[in-house]
């Protein structure tokens, strides 16, 4: 499999010197992507790519460097940049590269080799048909803006002086479509994918259909008026807030006075109702993971356990500073260090459905999707605010679209506010998966 | 003027020619040759010095409607010919053509604004920055309990040669500096950021002083311990010189990039020569413009950067255009066409962006406002063209009461449409100036753009804070 890989990443470990550490990780990728437009292709790229991120440490300073190729020739010379930058950073006394700790890396089912053996031709289907059946789903649906298909074979190595060994291999396909839906010169868009590990889990059907309804129940939508209610976040809109919250719980956050829930392991962080899990090796997760970005077993991690602060998440770095062992949560690419961060977070489910969870309702919004969460969240501040398009709840039941107006709390207020998660858990193409959540109270920002 | 070869000109017009064996109607080879160097520091110590490389060759062919691209990190002969026939064969035309493709011209770019290239400049020297900011604000008496300064210098060199015959290529470099801090007091955490880049050399930091930009950081977090939830509801918005180039970005740059006019995924569709903001508003998008962070002398494409007026008083005068875009409607590139790297197609994609100078002093534009917020800078934004509505961050804001500023207000979005945002602008005063430079996303390719204004005002937009 990626023996190739990992014999690369030990070559560049075998020409350490007296007294120096060595990481090298190394990545190779084969990807296709499908773009269709008015029943034609508008592009199809096929590529590989490749590269090496090479780490010395040496008397506690650490130097990196990457180059995208795995040319023989040009790997010494990643090695030597990595040696000389070393040169220039500062002396730590937790610098240092994994070593192993004795946890078994459960084996996940994250390759499927039927990806490999489906000829450009069907994913090309795939891409015109999505297009097709979206046009095809509702009349008000007037045109597309892109349906694509794309998929990924990517495997990875690591090696280390320090006894590390890993490889990984996956696959990954994507059918992404975005409409767009017209009535009385109003335009509202919206996007519906699937996702899967092999073409034969993807659900060309639902991409097409939930592209199609959401941008048509969109149509004729207004600006509500400012005031504090209920917010019903669905799978795709907590997801978002999940990295976030994710973001807060790194170990490097806390370390470096950056987490506002430093200090407050054991504290009651969040509402009874939340229960959050990072939990790589459950193989239903698009981002599970057998190793880390240091080349340890991954493991499951519980986060916030009915709304206790348990844990924070560590790297080797970071652990060793804290006098802690790794959680397994290094994260990187072969062009970058490693840091620390989820991998596959998602709430423990509640009892009830969504649909039972808005019967309860009286007046509230379900918000559908978010945007701005790069601008306008401040993970160290706990200060938020979105803008967000969504349904009305009236007396249980969803009523008309709303858009243009935003959604504002603190990370820490919201996190107790939280009423009820539903029963629902959706996997999502991100390393956060979602579930129905029921805020009661946010301030909505309108007209 | 200078030569640039990456890959020879005799092996460019033979993968070219064999790239165009099927049929196509066009075929381009992008090189690319990027160096960069990251320097981080972070809780007083040098975390990192990064180098990295990325070198490789992205082909497309394009038959009618349809675009083949591949993509390799070997540039050998064998190695692009192998991209080569993949790109062909996923653009594939009626008829086996036999096409000998010869180039013209030599790739030659103008560098002669860049005076000391960062790869020239020692390792220590790049350190040494990280730690006069850090030592700088650690010096002080704020209450600044963190402090992350970040070092980056790019070198890219791109060589294009396509079927019709052209050959050309460009060094492009950067370099950018940027503090970020945090703040404690009794309310929390807060935090304070600045950055600077432009497209030039090493000499950057004979024109600023890493000092002064920590300090700024440091200032901006220290501010925001005393500020309150931001309001919540419509109210004018004064955005301050600079930084209110996002809002521009996002409210109308997207919805103005021809990709999107032609699917009718923009608002602005059809709008040429229609009146679609304020009278006073003159928007131009303007890649030659020495030094400034989306400044580059030719596009990924091998088109000239050029300065377009995208809309003049108030009327919709252009679009922007890449190659494929404009050769449809039988028009030139506007000079947009950009892409992140070898392993991205092009698009239209903006550049510098900025809206001109008013006639108004900035002060009495502020004076003139009973009650509104006021954004001293802005974070990045976001925007779906196709309804027109979008959001960008404040990081600096404070409230205006009676014409006066006064408490600083936590960090949060702002959301409008952007056509209706274009209209409503009812005062632009005479301070122009650039913002800091941005790294623009679409359809997950970042590229260095700028952006720039005066002090303007929108008289009604919504601010998504808290407080009620």
């Amino acid at each position: 499999m990626s023996s190739e890989l990992i014999e690369i990443a030990e070559l560049i470990t075998s020409w350490g010197e007296k007294g120096e550490q060595i990481e090298a990780v190394v990545a190779r990728d084969s990807e296709t992507e499908v773009r269709a437009y008015e029943g034609e292709i508008e592009s199809l790229t096929v590529a590989e790519s490749q590269g090496v991120g090479v780490r010395v440490i040496k008397d506690g300073r650490q130097g990196f460097a990457y180059a995208g190729t795995l040319e023989k020739s040009e790997l010494l010379e990643v090695l030597r940049e990595a040696r000389d930058n070393a040169g220039f950073s500062s002396p730590d006394e937790f610098a240092g590269l994994a070593e192993p700790d004795g946890v078994e890396s459960v084996s996940l089912n994250v390759y499927n080799d039927d990806l490999n053996q489906l000829p450009t031709s069907e994913k090309i289907n795939y891409a015109l048909e999505l297009e097709k059946l979206t046009l095809s789903s509702d009349k008000r649906i007037i045109g597309i803006e892109s349906s694509e298909y794309t998929d990924v074979v990517s495997e990875s190595a690591i090696a280390t002086s320090t006894g590390i060994r890993s490889s990984s291999k996956e696959s990954g396909c994507c059918l992404m479509v975005y409409a767009l839906a017209e009535q009385e010169s109003e335009t509202q868009t919206g996007f519906g994918f699937s996702i899967g590990r092999s073409p034969g889990e993807l659900d060309i059907t639902k991409a097409a259909s939930d592209a199609s309804d959401r941008a048509t129940r969109m149509l004729g939508s207004t600006k509500p008026r400012s005031e504090r209610l209920t917010v019903v976040l669905d799978p795709w809109v907590s997801a978002q807030f999940l990295q976030v919250v994710g973001t807060t719980l790194s170990a490097e956050m806390v370390l470096k006075g950056r987490s506002l829930f430093a200090e407050r392991l054991g504290e009651k962080v969040a509402s009874p109702a939340f229960s959050l899990v990072d939990d790589p090796t459950d193989s239903r997760a698009f981002t599970a993971t057998e190793t880390d970005g240091e080349g340890l077993a991954t493991r499951r991690n519980v986060l916030i356990e009915d709304g206790e602060l348990k844990m924070f998440l560590h790297n080797v770095w970071t652990a060793r500073k804290a006098e802690l062992a790794s959680t397994g949560s290094a994260i990187r690419s072969y062009a970058s260090t490693p840091g620390v961060g989820i991998q596959a977070v998602s709430l423990l489910p509640g009892e009830r459905d969504p649909i039972e969870l808005i019967k309860g309702i009286d007046n509230g919004i379900l918000i559908q999707s978010v945007t701005g969460l790069h601008s306008g969240v401040n993970p160290i501040s706990g200060d938020f605010s979105t803008g967000a398009e969504g349904l009305r709840i009236r007396n249980g039941e969803l009523s008309e679209p709303l858009r243009e107006f935003t959604i504002g709390s603190t990370i820490q207020k919201m996190l107790k506010d939280i009423k009820e998660v539903g029963n629902d858990t959706d996997w999502l193409p991100m390393s956060s998966a979602g579930s129905t959540v029921v805020i009661n109270e946010l301030t909505v920002s309108g007209g | 003027m200078s030569e640039i070869e990456i890959v020879e000109q005799g092996i460019l017009e033979e993968t070219l020619t064999a790239a165009m064996q099927s049929g196509g109607s066009f075929a381009e080879v992008f090189i690319e040759d990027k160096r960069s160097t990251t320097a981080v520091l972070d809780d007083g110590l040098v975390e990192e010095l990064n180098n990295g490389r990325d070198r490789g060759a992205g082909i497309r062919v394009v038959v009618g409607e349809t675009t083949g691209f591949a993509h390799t990190a070997d540039l050998s002969p064998a190695g692009l010919l192998k991209a080569a026939a993949a790109a062909s064969s996923a653009a594939r035309g009626d008829s086996q053509t036999n096409i000998e493709v010869s180039l013209s011209g030599g790739a030659a770019s103008d560098i002669s604004e860049i005076k000391t290239l960062p790869q020239q400049v020692s390792k220590s020297k790049k350190v040494a920055l990280l730690k006069l900011a850090d030592e700088t604000v650690r010096n002080t008496e704020l209450p600044i309990t963190q402090v992350a300064a970040r070092y980056g210098d790019s070198h890219r060199v791109i060589q294009i040669a396509n079927s019709e015959g052209k050959l050309t290529g460009d060094r492009q470099i950067r370099s950018m500096f940027s503090v970020s801090c945090v703040a404690s007091g009794d309310a929390g955490l807060q935090t304070g950021r600045e950055s600077v880049g432009r497209t030039v050399g090493f000499e950057l930091f004979d024109e600023i002083n890493v000092d002064e930009v920590a300090l700024k950081a440091a200032n901006r977090a220290v501010t925001k311990l005393d500020s309150v939830p931001a309001p919540s509801g419509e109210m004018p918005v004064v955005v301050g010189p600079g930084g209110g180039g996002v809002l521009f970005h996002e409210a109308c740059g997207h919805g103005l990039e021809a990709d999107l006019i032609e699917k009718s995924a923009s608002v602005f569709a059809g709008k040429q020569g229609e009146m679609v903001a304020a009278p006073n508003v003159t928007l131009i998008d303007d890649g030659t413009m020495v030094g400034e962070w989306g400044r580059f002398a030719i596009d990924d494409e091998g088109n000239s950067a050029s300065q377009n007026v995208l809309i003049e008083n108030g009327i919709l005068t252009d679009y922007m255009w890449d190659w494929f875009r404009a050769r449809k409607h039988g028009r030139l590139s506007s000079g947009n066409g950009r892409r992140q790297s070898y392993r991205h197609l092009p698009m239209v994609r903006m550049t510098n962006t900025f809206l001109t100078a008013g006639e108004e002093n900035p002060q009495e534009i502020i004076a003139d406002t009973d009650y509104g917020v006021y954004v001293a800078q802005l974070g990045g934004g976001q925007v779906n063209t196709a309804t027109g509505d979008f959001v960008f961050g404040m990081t600096e804001a404070y409230l205006i009461e009676n014409g006066k500023l006064t408490s600083p207000i936590r960090d949060g979005n702002l959301i409008g449409n952007g056509p209706q945002a274009l209209l409503d602008i009812d005062a632009i005063a005479k301070d122009f100036a650039m913002g800091s430079p941005g790294t623009c996303g679409k359809d997950g390719q970042g590229v260095p753009v700028g952006d720039g204004t005066p002090t303007l005002r929108v008289k009604r937009l919504t601010v998504g804070g808290t407080a009620t």
